[in-house]
């Protein structure tokens, strides 16, 4: 649904998208991450035909977002970054004016209202000037917006910005449920929602694609990606360690936490493991041990986000 | 088409009620009105002229309230999106630039034409005076409000430039200023003096008492509302570039 090709824009000699090129398909929720300033509202404004590309194009449904932007538009809903909206409307005027704009009338406009504010929980707040609401209403009320003509396409700059933690549940539980049927994009900072919600994850850092592939796929890049953490009681942390450093296919072994009577040890694998024959090898190398906990460490999103994205914290 | 004067009419009718429901309507209308009867009555000096007609002591303000009156009213139009970040979700909506402009201009215009036509107890009591040439009166109306138009798309202009509504509002004032001065007599007879008559007269020819002169003599003449249309067109056009330009950045 969504085709972005070698996607590029400069403001002055920055530049701020750098020959970006993905797609998304009906079904998919691609999650962008990146740091801060690191081009992922450019982008996504690119897409929606707010601003132009310097290069490359964009297509929405087939439709070029440059040469044909009406219709691409119209297969779009658009949650812009700090959720803007009218603040001399009421959320009924508002949402109304953008069912209306968006081709809506009568008995389907109503309908369309009705439908969004139930949605985004906005009954009660259904006649009150978007100026006096609080932040999180604000942002559920443009979020309305952008779903009111249930688009095919969805594209939402940081939608749980700002949201309490109730309310960021409640929006990731419908991002997931519309993207059963439609192509989602949506920025975030928050790792732990890419795994709530995400089919697909993209890291963007200073205006290129670093990163794309499924959660899981993300997570294996990371450090501790197929690690195995053991918990045992009677023996010390370094006891244990040594024990396990002995062993030819441990990489390296560090001790996580060391008790009185209890230690945690975490073994890197020399090799990437397969279905467990490294949690095997250890938990049988620990002959005689009392092992209360053996896991293999599925990896980390934030160890991956650091590693890729780090020169650029520390430039 | 059919779908362009809808989204014409959608934005137009936003924009009005963005205007009432704010004060900012009600005072300007009452401040426009209270202006106006002032100025006829007392310092045009509607009765002592003793005459029926409304040019002289009505309508020749109007070049003056329009320029405080006319930035204050376009100033939010385009300074105002840009600040709150609501122009992101207006120009991303399925509608042209051009649609968005046209209904933010018509419904600032009619805007201005309502706080117009509630100066007309001033027709009623010029008709209830004497008999005077109401032909005249309407086509004064019609160059007031085409002038109005002109004030307002040159606001749409600035408004388009910067964030800051102040900033705008001191930009328009000095441009409408500078069109208003152009063709006032005083000006127009320290010229003389310096330059030639057609230097004058080309100057004079840029100005907005020059042009509405013409439809206070209750002449409709095509150079002087094909002046102020075309003032319209031009800024508006202006105005679609100067937002292009903020978006490609």
């Amino acid at each position: 649904m969504i085709s972005v090709q070698n996607l590029s824009k400069n403001f002055g000699s920055k530049k701020a998208v750098d020959n970006v090129s993905f797609r998304v398909e009906r079904g998919e929720v691609l999650g962008f991450l990146g740091p801060n300033g690191a081009g992922k509202s450019t982008t996504m404004r690119m897409i929606t035909g707010f601003i132009p590309p310097s290069g490359g194009s964009a297509t929405v449904g087939g439709h070029d977002v440059v040469n044909d932007p009406l219709r691409a538009k119209r297969l779009m809903g658009y949650l812009p970054e700090n959720a803007p909206a009218y603040t001399d409307m009421t959320v009924h005027g508002f949402l109304n004016f953008a069912a209306e704009i968006r081709g809506l009338s009568g008995a389907a406009q109503g309908k369309a209202v009705q439908r969004v504010v139930e949605m985004c929980f906005l009954e009660t707040v259904l006649h009150q000037s978007v100026e006096t609401l609080s932040k999180g209403y604000r942002h559920r009320t443009c979020f309305a917006q952008s779903i009111i003509h249930d688009p095919d396409v969805l594209v939402l700059d940081e939608p749980t910005d700002g949201l309490d933690p109730n309310q960021k549940h409640e929006v990731r539980t419908l991002i997931r449920k519309m993207g059963e049927k439609k192509a989602i994009v949506f920025s975030t900072h928050i790792l732990e929602e890419v795994d709530a919600v995400c089919t697909r994850a993209i890291i963007i850092d200073r205006g290129r694609i670093v990163a794309n592939g499924t959660p899981a796929e993300l997570r294996q890049r990371s450090e501790s990606s197929g690690a195995v953490t053991v918990r045992v009681s009677g023996l010390k942390g370094a006891e244990l360690a040594q024990r396990l450093r002995a062993l030819p296919a441990v990489r390296q072994c560090e001790v996580v936490g060391d008790g009185e009577q209890r230690a945690t040890v975490r073994a890197y694998p020399r090799t990437a493991p397969r279905n467990g024959e490294f949690a095997a090898l250890v938990a049988s190398s620990l002959h005689g041990v009392v092992i209360e906990e053996l896991h293999t460490e599925e990896g980390r999103l934030d160890e991956v986000f650091r590693k890729i994205t780090m020169p650029d914290t520390q430039a | 088409m059919n779908s362009t004067l809808q989204n014409v009419k959608t934005i137009t009718k936003r924009e009005l009620a963005a205007y009432f429901t704010s004060p900012v309507a009600y005072v300007f209308i009452v401040i426009f009105l209270l202006l106006c009867g002032f100025f006829t009555f007392f310092v045009g000096g509607f009765f002592e002229r003793g005459q029926a007609a409304l040019g002289a002591p009505f309508f020749n303000w109007h070049p003056w309230f329009y320029l405080f009156l006319v930035p204050a009213v376009g100033m939010r139009l385009w300074a105002e999106e840009r600040r709150v970040g609501t122009l992101e979700l207006l120009l991303t909506m399925p509608i042209t630039p051009w649609q968005a402009i046209a209904g933010k201009f018509l419904a600032s215009w009619l805007f201005l034409g309502l706080a117009l036509a509630l100066t007309f107890p001033v027709v009623i009591t010029v008709n209830y005076l004497g008999n005077p040439d109401n032909g005249v009166i309407f086509a004064a109306y019609v160059g007031s409000w085409l002038m109005a138009g002109a004030y307002l798309a040159i606001s749409c202009m600035t408004s388009a430039m910067t964030r800051a509504q102040v900033v705008s509002f001191i930009l328009s004032v000095v441009i409408c200023l500078f069109l208003i001065l152009c063709g006032f007599d005083p000006v127009i007879q320290l010229l003389e003096g310096v330059v030639g008559a057609r230097v004058v007269e080309f100057v004079a020819s840029f100005s907005f008492m020059t042009h509405f002169a013409g439809f206070q003599k209750g002449v409709l003449d095509s150079r002087d509302w094909i002046f102020f249309l075309s003032v319209i067109a031009f800024c508006l056009f202006a105005t679609s570039v100067i937002l292009r330009g903020h978006r490609a950045g």
